[in-house]
């Protein structure tokens, strides 16, 4: 056995709720990938076990969502959107600036293990704080180039991410009274300083707050002058 | 007209996000008021009644999707669809961080007017907060006594499951969210049966949008005469519209259907941004049409846009500054397409990829006149030949970028670079 007995109860869990043991895929994807970083054959093997269906049912899945890595990534996941909406307002400026601070290209991981980073025209829901990335899960709106320094610079030392553990297991409430207040029409109202606290697994949901700006900081807009040559797609491009 | 409130009107309020937070606004009288007023069979006749139609893109009315359900097959499902991936659309995201209660009570009602006892959220797998907000939600109100057995003494029984996607926008077409919730791979199914007859786990089931549901307590508490009489006669009610591009103050705002869009932009988002022109913009998200300045004054309403060659879709509005290559554009919208085609069927494999290279050849200047021209060939072999409408889709902008601004993709045919942008250069410098 190679998956944590966490992990194991947490996916029998799911099994148990819905009403075919085969919907847990995802969900028990999602624990392997929290407790290993990557989905392997082996833990695909577990799963298929736990959920009495096959392994290869499980690798089927595995390898059609863009999300579970067959392979190991760095320490913190970052993802640019180059769809329109960022594009609009400068999303290529935030990518040339993270191939030259990170010194890698779209889709690989920095010589320290810190992050692997990518650009993708998957649009994240985001649009109207655009330019928009994820960082470990968590949105980062209205980026800046400095910002992003800020943003990273502040997680480079960080050990781990924090992804949520737990298969439906009731997360924590939905950040302060004051962030909430800053966030307005689904949008960051203002830019601001970057994290200065990794976030952590138990605070989960407040660290998203955490790193929700509230100072203002110079505008992120960045005219077309200063569009570079669009690139192709990331992940997962034909 | 300012924006008129209806699932936004408490947004901001203390701890809205919490149980007692929504309870002090009001929250779950719609829900109590369901059990008390009607019967599952009263309850659809009176969504039927309020005209309204779903939000997710396509339109459909949801009185009429409810009343497809076989009488006496059970169990039957209902689905959240909150795979929100639709290029330029962020409403979905924003109704659940706000008040996710809201979303509940209305699954929660639509689950008792269809009789079902289980519910699924399905929500993409970029938005783990809001996955992890839901969660948190569902125990509350579970905790709180209106998720589980005998819910409020009525007598009807639901659970609801929270289901996280893993980065695939087909998983939001609802054949294609069935076969993710069964746990296999997310490729649409052939239709028909509708799921409405055979869809989950081979059962009676319902797929509606976020935006869909959070109307439903508002509906049960005005009463579907009062929800039809706002808005227009096809287009009932309000919308929440995720507006963003070149606009001073992009998010979302919920309009009352009929505002014409030119209020949405001026009052609304500020107006284009730096003092600069509209050139066009994109109602309804990544998959509609371009419109033009020429259509600002059209209503906001599903029928009056559709007339025009374009749709509301799922609500978005990228607005885009005289300054944008519509080449550029198209290019990363064809690209997002290629990168999300599930692979089931050949016209949008295949359609989508020749589309991306060329378009990647035109924007850069490299393709010749005669490449061009082959754009409406691939176009007219994927619309309407694919096996669901997301290889349709991948070539509606496109065309209609073609369509309107000819000159401009005819400009980048052998100059070597994207003329637009050199032109925006010299025009910001
Ligand atoms: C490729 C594709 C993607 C879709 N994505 C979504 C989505 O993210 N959210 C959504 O509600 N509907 C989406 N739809 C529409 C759904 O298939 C379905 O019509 C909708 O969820 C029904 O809900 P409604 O009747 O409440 O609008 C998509 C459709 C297609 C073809
Ligand atoms: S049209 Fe595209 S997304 Fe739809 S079934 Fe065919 S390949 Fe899949
Ligand atoms: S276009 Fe970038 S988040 Fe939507």
């Amino acid at each position: 056995m190679t998956l944590q007995a966490e992990t194991r109860s947490a996916i029998e869990r799911a099994r148990d709720r819905y009403p075919r043991a085969r919907s847990a895929i995802l969900p028990a994807l999602w624990a392997v990938q929290h407790e290993q970083g990557l989905i392997t054959p082996d833990a695909m093997t577990e799963i298929a076990g736990i959920l009495q269906v096959t392994p290869s049912d499980v690798e089927a899945v595995s390898t059609f969502y863009s999300m579970y890595f067959q392979r190991p990534h760095g320490r913190h996941e970052v993802i640019v959107c180059i769809n329109v909406s960022c594009a609009l307002r400068g999303a290529e400026e935030i990518v040339d600036h993270l191939e030259r601070s990170l010194a890698c290209a779209s889709g690989e991981t920095t010589a320290d293990g810190a992050f692997t980073w990518s650009s993708t025209v998957e649009c994240l829901g985001g649009c109207g704080g655009a330019p928009t990335m994820q960082v470990d899960h968590h949105f980062q709106e209205n980026l800046t180039p400095e910002r992003v320094d800020q943003i990273l610079g502040a997680l480079r030392s960080t050990p781990t991410p924090h992804e949520e553990a737990n298969v439906q297991s009731g997360g924590v409430a939905g950040g302060s009274a004051d962030a909430q207040k800053a966030r307005r029409r689904g949008v960051p109202a203002t830019t601001g300083p970057a994290p200065t606290e990794p976030p952590n697994a138990a605070s989960e949901a407040e660290s998203t707050e955490a790193t929700t700006p509230k100072e203002p900081a110079p505008s992120a807009t960045t005219g077309p002058g200063t569009k570079k040559r669009p690139r192709r797609p990331g992940k997962g491009a034909q | 007209m300012a924006e008129y409130k209806l699932l936004t009107k408490d947004f901001g309020a203390d701890a809205l996000q919490t149980l007692r937070g929504y309870e002090k606004v009001g929250g779950y009288q719609g829900l109590r008021e369901a059990f008390k007023k009607f019967t599952p069979e009263t309850l659809v006749a009176e969504v039927k009644t309020s005209n309204i139609r779903g939000r997710g893109g396509a339109g459909f009315p949801t009185g009429m999707k409810w009343s497809f359900l076989p009488k006496d097959v059970f169990p039957r499902y209902l689905c959240c669809n909150a795979d929100e991936s639709e290029p330029g659309c962020f409403k979905d995201r924003y109704l659940i961080d706000e008040s996710p209660h809201q979303l509940i009570e209305g699954l929660l009602i639509a689950s008792y007017a269809l009789q079902v006892n289980t519910s699924f959220i399905y929500i993409r797998g970029e938005y783990h907060d809001q996955r992890l907000l839901l969660e948190r939600a569902v125990e509350e109100a579970r905790a709180g006594g209106y998720i589980g057995r005998n819910i409020l003494g009525s007598g009807f029984d639901c659970e609801v499951i929270v289901h996280g996607g893993a980065g695939a926008y087909i998983c939001g077409e609802e054949t294609a969210l069935i076969e993710s919730l069964e746990g296999l791979r997310g490729q649409p199914r052939l239709k028909p049966p509708f799921p409405a007859v055979k869809g989950l786990y081979g059962q009676p089931t319902v797929v509606n949008n976020v935006e869909t549901l959070c109307n439903l307590p508002h509906i049960v508490l005005r009463g579907g005469e009062w929800f039809k009489a706002l808005g227009t006669e096809k287009s009932a009610g309000t919308r929440v519209f995720c507006c963003s591009g070149h606009i001073d103050r992009p998010g979302n705002y919920e309009m009352q259907l009929g505002t014409p869009i030119r209020e949405l932009l001026d009052e609304e988002c500020g107006g284009i941004w730096q003092g600069r022109t509209l050139k066009a913009f994109q109602p309804g998200g990544g998959s509609m049409q371009v419109l033009l300045p020429q259509h600002l004054d059209l209503p906001l309403d599903m029928n009056a846009v559709q007339e025009a060659g374009s749709s509301l879709g799922a609500g978005a509005m990228i607005f885009m500054d005289e300054t944008t290559c519509l080449v550029d554009v198209s290019m990363r919208l064809v690209d997002f397409y290629r990168h999300e085609s599930c692979g089931k069927c050949v016209p949008c494999r295949e359609g989508t990829y020749f589309e991306s290279e060329l378009m990647h050849r035109l924007e850069s200047g490299h393709a010749t006149r005669a490449e061009l021209a082959s754009l409406t060939d691939i176009c007219s072999n994927m619309d309407g030949r694919c096996f669901c409408p997301l290889g349709d889709t991948a070539t509606w902008f496109v065309m209609s970028a073609y369509k309107y601004f000819r000159d401009e993709f005819e400009a980048h045919c052998g100059a070597g670079r994207c003329p637009v942008r050199a032109q925006a250069t010299a025009l910001v410098a």
